[in-house]
Order: structure tokens, then C-alpha cells, then sequence
């Protein structure tokens, strides 16, 4: 199977996977601590320090490296428990139908009548900015969006033959919604994935950016990027090194995920 | 133009605003979520009772939720946004200085992106499958992945810094002339049309394509029309509506990007004043500028929405 991976596909897969490690091994690869300054502020790059260092003196690489450990863990957990709480959601509106299906689907609505970004910014000006907070905000802002996917996707499954024969069994709603819906549905979510992926990488950066994601001393990308950006218009590029890995990330975790969906998209004989 | 049109676009009106009172209360709501107390949160842990009192009262929390937001909505419906509790200040008068300065950007990043938008994807139709298509495909792909700082950084590092062409402080204040006013937010402007026009482009693209697929415009060619009066007579009527909601609901995206790239250019606007007050813990600005925000946001789908009503006829008579 991997005879025919596109070249497109392979340096996405090259690029996150060598994102993952630095995630994965950060306190062992890293030649710094995360938070030690170790030289003077924004010195350039350099045989000591590779990526040079940042506005209070630690070392840029390694900060970075730390960085892609946070950025990535808290988009993971969002992406799993929008993925989680949005498929329940739109399996249960799909197969109980009636009333329950039109109260959340018009809840869901509702929420989605507001930018995510803007409600994200008027909860979190009440809760207490912590990773928790974080996950949980992105998690649930983010699971409507594959509410509605799951949902339509589960309406089509709900009428097929095997979901009435199972009907017609016996079997509770639970086990259809487990056993006979998730695993046909299972193909259209998993493309959804990369792209939910993505999106909370962005969404995290942008909250960390403006200051109310991660905050400091821990090190993620958007973080870094308002920590240094003071320093670009002294033509000091220290911000541009974060923001580009969040760039080259968002743009490999697509590559994949491009390629995943054609490929499942093959399967089904093309349909879109 | 029946009179069932103007009851359809009466009911999108009404709808509108009743969504947009329901989303009144989710942001009420939204600031109401703390299990504990918001003052304690707004104060920390260091507060003196005394000081805690007074801020319950200020925020009127010895009272229940529900009227302190039937009290809110009036005082809004009043123009009559209350006061920030960081500086004391009137927040309509600060907001809505800042919501001109928001539109101000948001308008000519818009009047930059949409005829670019629109252009392009008559270029990606026009060239399919040839290499503008795929250039335009890989360059759109590629943007979408941008976040937004990423590109107002880089065009500030080469832009402003390097080259010293443009500002990379977005400075402006009351009484600048229009050209300074308009170099000032070039950057910005530019930034905003980056991030919208990849999307936009892509759907026009999409919407464009669907039309020129489609049977009446196989057979307007068949018959032997020009390819000039194709367009015009078969294809343009029919593609008006999508290209008309693709633009809106990337403008009310254009609304949402705007609230980074102010922070990023240190713009005065409606987005740098919603974030440094959510920063403050200042609930009431926050509640303000989270609405107004909203409101835009509902506004101009809605608009997308009976725009799409009165140039395609299909849609007035739902199966």
C-alpha cells in the first residue's frame, strides 16, 4: 500500500511525523532547558544557540521543540473531545429523530451563530485561563461543527437495511448507535480528522497569540510568537520562527489529510 | 415580485432578530458558565471582602441572573452599553469609535478582496485543469493553512521593516488626513485579504464551475450562441446568488479575522479593545463587543440569505 503515496502526501507525512517526535522526545532532544535563560536577549542564530534566543535570553530551539510538545497535546485533546462529544451528539439526533434531533440541532445552530473565536473570548474572560479550561472551550466550541457532519452522515446510514434488520432484532439504540452506525460512519469522520486537527492548532495559536491561551513561562507557538514579536521591528525574525512551524504543520497535517480523503473517496467509487 | 417574496424576506428579518436575541442570552450566558463567582475571578485570590461586596453590587450579582440580563438588554435596546469596570468609562462611546475604525478596515480589505476573489476564480474556471488552475489551487491551499500572524509578520518584517515602504504601526486618530489614514491601515487591509481571499476564491471557483456544468449552459453552447452570450444570457443570472453568499459569508469571516489583525498592527479597533478587555476580566465590555461582533456576523448572513431569495426564484417555493 505504500507504493503509490503521492509525493505531496509524503512530505506531509515526513513533516508532522518529525513534528510528533520533537513533540514526543522534547526533554531529550532539546539542548536546553524549557525555561533557563542561558545568553543575552535575541541574539541571532548562531553554533551555541542554532535558532538563536528569544526576548528574555533562553535558547529559541529549544523552546521550540517544547513548544510543538504544547501546541500539539493541547490541539490533540481538543480534537478528541470535539470528535467525542459531536459524533455522540449527531449519532443520538440522527437515531432518536423527532423532537430530540430538532432541540440539539437547533442548539447547535444557535451556537454556531457566533464566531468561535468571539464566544471563545467571552467565556474565557470569566474562566480561569488553565490547559483544562483550554481543551475543554476548544473541544466543545469546535464539536458542532463535527456535529453536523456526524449527523448527516448517520441520517443516511440510519435507513439502510442492516441498521432496520437490527431494528427489527431487537437491539437498543445504543447498540446501533455503537455497533451499526460508528463503524460506517467511521471513513467521512476520520478525513474530517486532519482538517478538525488544523483547525485547533490555529484556533489554540490565535488564543495563545493574543494572550489568553497558554500562558507563560510555558512555551507553545502562538505564545512564542507574542512573546517575540516586539523584536520584529527591529528586524529581529524570532517571531516568524514559531509562526512558520505552525504555518508548515497546518500545511503537512492538509497534505495528509488531502490524501486520505481521496483515497477514501476512491473507495467509494468517488463520491464526494 | 409577488407579495409571497416580501413574506419570505419579512420571515428572514424576523428571524434574524430573533436569533439574534437568542444569542443575546448565550453570551449573557457565556459569562454566567464560572461554577464560582465572577468577581471573586475578576479580583484573584488577594481581595478583601469589602471589595468583593462592592463589585457583586456593581455588577449587580446580589441579584438573579435573569433580570440582571432583562436589565442589560434594556439598557442596550437604549444604546446604553454600561460602563467598563476597568476605567469607568461609558462603553458605547469608546465602541462605537472603535466599530467605525473596525469597518473602516473591514471595507477596504473587502473592496481589495472580493473583485480579486471573483477574478481569480473566472481565471481558475477559465484555465481548468491547465496550470493557472493549479497554481491558484496550490497557492489557495497553502493560505488557508496561514494563521493570520504568520502572514502580517512576514509582511511587516519585509514590508515596513526592510524596506521601510509602509507603517508597521497602524496609527490612526481623529482628524488624520484620508491618504495617512489610508497608508496607515495598508498593511492590515492586505493581511485581511490574504486570509479571506484563499477561501473565497475557492468557493467561487466551486460555484462558478457548477454552473458552466450545468444542462442549460451545454446547450446554450449547442444552439450556437457565443461564448460571450452564454455567459451573459445563461450563465451570470445563475451564478450571481452563490457568488453573492460566498462574499458575504466571507465577509462576516473578514469581521472575525479582524479581531488578530488589529492586535497584530496595534489597530484602534472594535478586535484589540474586545481582547484587552477579555485580558482585564472586564465582563460588561466583553458582553458588548462579543454582541456587536455577533450581530454583524448574523446581519450579514442574513443579508447572504435575501440576496439568495430575490435573484433565484427557485428558493421561494420550498418543496
Amino acid at each position: 500500500m505504500f507504493k503509490r503515496i503521492p509525493l505531496s502526501a509524503l512530505i506531509g507525512i515526513i513533516a508532522t511525523s518529525t513534528f510528533v517526535f520533537m513533540a514526543v522526545f522534547a526533554p531529550w532532544i532539546a539542548p536546553y532547558p524549557m525555561a533557563e535563560i542561558v545568553g543575552g536577549t535575541w541574539e541571532p542564530s548562531s553554533a551555541k544557540f542554532l535558532l538563536g534566543t528569544d526576548n528574555l535570553g533562553r535558547d529559541l530551539l529549544s523552546r521550540m521543540i517544547f513548544g510543538a510538545r504544547t501546541t500539539l497535546t493541547i490541539a490533540a485533546l481538543a480534537t478528541a473531545l470535539s470528535f467525542t462529544l459531536g459524533a455522540t451528539l449527531g449519532f443520538t439526533a440522527a437515531v432518536f429523530g423527532g423532537w430530540v434531533d430538532q432541540v440539539m440541532s437547533r442548539g447547535i445552530d444557535l451556537l454556531m451563530a457566533i464566531p468561535t473565536l468571539i464566544f471563545a473570548l467571552v467565556v474565557l474572560s470569566v474562566l480561569p485561563t488553565t490547559i483544562t479550561t483550554l481543551i475543554l472551550v476548544m473541544g466543545v466550541l469546535d464539536s458542532t461543527r463535527v456535529y453536523r457532519l456526524s449527523r448527516a452522515v448517520a441520517v443516511d446510514i440510519n435507513v439502510m437495511d442492516f441498521v432496520e434488520a437490527a431494528r427489527l432484532r431487537g437491539e437498543g439504540r445504543i447498540w446501533i448507535i455503537f455497533r451499526e452506525i460508528l463503524p460506517n460512519a467511521l471513513s467521512p469522520l476520520v478525513a474530517e480528522l486532519g482538517l478538525r486537527f488544523i483547525f485547533a492548532v490555529l484556533f489554540l495559536s490565535a488564543l495563545s497569540f493574543l494572550g489568553l491561551g497558554v500562558q507563560p513561562p510555558e512555551a507553545d507557538w502562538g505564545g512564542m510568537v507574542k512573546e517575540n514579536k516586539d523584536g520584529i521591528i527591529f528586524g529581529i525574525p524570532a517571531a516568524l520562527i514559531p509562526a512558520a512551524a505552525i504555518a508548515v504543520l497546518a500545511i503537512s497535517v492538509n497534505l495528509v489529510a488531502d490524501w486520505i480523503l481521496n483515497r477514501t473517496t476512491d473507495l467509494k467509487g468517488g463520491r464526494g | 415580485m409577488g407579495s409571497g417574496l416580501w413574506t419570505l424576506i419579512i420571515q428572514r428579518l424576523l428571524m434574524g432578530l430573533g436569533l439574534l436575541l437568542a444569542v443575546s442570552v448565550l453570551i449573557f450566558a457565556g459569562t454566567q458558565i464560572l461554577p464560582g463567582d465572577v468577581a471573586a475571578s475578576i479580583l484573584g485570590q488577594s481581595a478583601t471582602p469589602e471589595a468583593l461586596a462592592n463589585l457583586r453590587s456593581d455588577l449587580g450579582l446580589d441579584q438573579p441572573a435573569w433580570k440582571r440580563y432583562f436589565s442589560w438588554l434594556g439598557g442596550l435596546l437604549q444604546g446604553d452599553l454600561g460602563t467598563a469596570l476597568s476605567n469607568g468609562k461609558d462603553i458605547s462611546a469608546s465602541l462605537g469609535k472603535r466599530l467605525g475604525n473596525t469597518l473602516f478596515l473591514a471595507f477596504w480589505a473587502a473592496l481589495m478582496s472580493v473583485p480579486l476573489a471573483i477574478l481569480l476564480g473566472l481565471l481558475a474556471v477559465r484555465y481548468r485543469g491547465r496550470w493557472p488552475d493549479k497554481l491558484i489551487s496550490g497557492i489557495t491551499l497553502t493560505s488557508i493553512s496561514l494563521p493570520e500572524f504568520f502572514i502580517g509578520y512576514l509582511l511587516i518584517y519585509f514590508i515596513a521593516v526592510k524596506t521601510q515602504w509602509l507603517p508597521s504601526v497602524s496609527t490612526v486618530y481623529e482628524g488624520m488626513a484620508f491618504a495617512d489614514r489610508l497608508k496607515a491601515i495598508a498593511l492590515p487591509a492586505i493581511t485581511l485579504t490574504m486570509v479571506v481571499l484563499a477561501h473565497m476564491m475557492r468557493m467561487t471557483r466551486a460555484a462558478i464551475l457548477n454552473v458552466m456544468q450545468s444542462a442549460y449552459v451545454e446547450t446554450a453552447e449547442l444552439k450556437g450562441l457565443s461564448a460571450f452570450e452564454v455567459i451573459r444570457k445563461h450563465a451570470f443570472p445563475n451564478v450571481i446568488a452563490p457568488i453573492v453568499n460566498v462574499v458575504m459569508l466571507n465577509l462576516a469571516f473578514l469581521v472575525v479575522g479582524v479581531v488578530v489583525v488589529e492586535v497584530i498592527f496595534v489597530y484602534p479597533g472594535m478586535g484589540q479593545y474586545l481582547v484587552d478587555h477579555v485580558a482585564k476580566r472586564d465582563v460588561p465590555v466583553v458582553q458588548a463587543c462579543g454582541l456587536v461582533f455577533a450581530g454583524v456576523y448574523i446581519l450579514l448572513n442574513m443579508v447572504a440569505d435575501i440576496v439568495a431569495l430575490l435573484s433565484n426564484p427557485r428558493l421561494r417555493h420550498p418543496k
